[in-house]
């Protein structure tokens, strides 16, 4: 195959799969209450981006998982690395998250409308509690799988408290860290989707849900595909982190 | 800052039921550069880390009198260098800010300044045990601690390697203890050859050869001899097999030391 070739092909198939949609809502094959052209996708985009809600409901949606992603994120990092540098930390906190852990959050559900309502605190305190596990998991786990000779080469150079922590722990911790980083992004939106979509004021899942009200599909598949865009922005802003935290690491020494 | 002595009294050491160390005594003078060589398992390693205070003895004392903390330095077989750390910073590991310039002078020494940038990772084995060597030596240690540094290397690396450990020793002046299984290695370097045996030791010799050493030296030679016959007649070597019982072509005999 010619090099040109190689590279247009992988795109052959979707487009003429959009194309043909394009042509099946045209015709009236399909109909818009099925599914709206992409055209109309596409327009109700721009409609909405003018009058500035399509803005508006991105930015609450993205709040809400950044804000739950740090909080969360943040405890799951701290706890993990308590529980993975002292030993008795783990014997007293460890079961119990773990117990924890084997509850599905979006099980909670139903108890976190009681405690809190609908409010925003409802929908931080799922996302929260969903990036949690993965983060103190890994983190743990990060801790654990340190090269003990490292250790004991570090200390024998003099490097106790938190020289010892910063220049070898935590480098050493990073790689499983990251992992657990990337899957609590990926948890991140998911909950937050269905914590959108049962009760909300303004966000990307209020949005499809009002749409869905009044019959717009086009504005329910816009919200759909801002679902996957911002999804994949995650794994890209992932994935740069961690080749800049692993570049020592030979696998990502290829390109450096 | 020249070197320290050390004093070993009846050291024991047990793990579980198994005697690693039984009553060994060894002084060594300041400055002296000592092997220890021996079969694998013999206690050898576990003599030097107990020197190093990385493990502790059930019996007996193992001092180093005039040496503070960061005196002595120990340098391990896999070179234990941080990975995300480029070279220079794992050099510089453990110094204060004010100091962090020696790091640069110690590697020009091993002869790896122009590799300070890279990551451990794109260096060969033999390199990533030159920057182990500047980093114990960045701290300008007065007892230094080598266990079997030069064990995974290429046989002319090694060579190598060993000119330079003999030079910045013959230049420094500090104590040294290398632990070795092999014999040569330890003739060229050594002032003193001990030998381990079961835990205890078992044969104790100066080496009177001048220095640069070389392997040709019949004397040299001899020592050599002596010192492997010792250690492949020892009961023990051959406990599966009795040595007269079967007769064995040479070239089919192993032997682990």
């Amino acid at each position: 195959m010619k090099p040109y070739l190689q590279r247009v092909a992988p795109w052959i198939v979707p487009i003429a799969l959009l194309a043909a949609w394009q042509l099946a809502s045209q015709q009236g094959w399909l109909s818009t209450r099925v599914l709206p052209a992409p055209s109309a996708v596409v327009k109700s985009a721009i409609d909405l981006s003018l009058s500035g809600e399509l803005f508006a409901h991105v930015w609450t949606s993205t709040k809400r998982a950044l804000s739950g992603f740090v909080l969360g994120g943040g405890l799951g990092l701290a706890l993990g690395l308590l529980t993975g540098s002292f030993a008795r930390v783990e014997t007293l906190l460890d079961t119990s998250i773990q117990m924890i852990r084997n509850i599905p959050p979006l099980a909670l559900i139903p108890l976190v409308i009681l405690w809190f309502g609908i409010d925003e605190a409802a929908k931080l305190f799922l996302v929260s509690l969903g990036v949690f596990f993965p983060i103190y998991v890994n983190t743990f786990h990060g801790i654990r799988s340190i090269d003990r000779g490292l250790i004991e080469m570090a200390r024998s150079y003099g490097l106790r408290g938190w020289p010892l922590y910063r220049d070898v722990i935590l480098p050493g911790a990073l790689p499983s860290i990251l992992v657990g980083v990337r899957f609590s992004l990926g948890l991140m939106w998911v909950i937050l989707i269905v914590a959108e979509t049962i009760s909300a004021q303004a966000g990307i899942g209020y949005m499809t849900m009002n749409a869905r009200e009044f019959l717009q599909t086009d504005v329910v598949l816009l919200g759909i595909l801002l679902y996957a865009l911002l999804g994949k922005l995650a794994d890209v802003l992932a994935r740069s982190l961690e080749r800049f935290g692993l570049r020592w690491h030979p696998s990502y020494q290829g390109a450096a | 800052m020249s070197g320290v002595a050390v004093d070993i009294a009846q050291v024991q050491k047990r793990y579980g039921t198994r005697d690693v160390l039984r009553n060994v005594t060894l002084s060594i003078a300041p400055g002296q550069f000592v092997a220890i060589v021996g079969r694998s398992g013999c206690g050898k390693s576990t003599l030097l880390r107990l020197v190093a205070a990385l493990e502790l003895a059930q019996g007996g004392t193992v001092r180093v009198p005039d040496a503070r903390d960061d005196d002595t330095r120990i340098m391990f077989q896999d070179s234990r260098l941080l990975p995300w750390q480029r070279v220079f910073d794992n050099v510089a590991l453990g110094l204060r800010r004010s100091e962090r310039e020696r790091a640069r002078r110690v590697l020009a020494q091993v002869g790896l300044i122009d590799r300070a940038a890279d990551w451990p990772a794109v260096l060969s084995g033999g390199q990533r045990q030159r920057v182990a060597l500047a980093r114990a030596l960045v701290h300008e240690p007065r007892l230094l601690l080598l266990d079997e540094p030069l064990g995974a290397l290429d046989a002319l690396t090694r060579i190598e390697m060993q000119q330079l450990i003999e030079a910045l020793w013959r230049e420094r002046g500090f104590t040294a203890l290398l632990v070795t299984h092999d014999v040569g290695e330890a003739i060229a370097l050594a002032d003193r050859v001990v030998l381990i045996e079961h835990g205890a030791i078992a044969l104790d010799i100066e080496v009177a050869l001048p220095r640069p050493r070389s392997r040709g030296d019949p004397r040299f030679a001899a020592l050599e001899d002596l010192l492997l016959r010792r250690i492949l007649s020892e009961p023990g070597a051959n406990e599966h097999a009795p040595r007269d019982a079967v007769g064995v072509a040479a070239q089919h005999v192993r032997w682990a030391i």
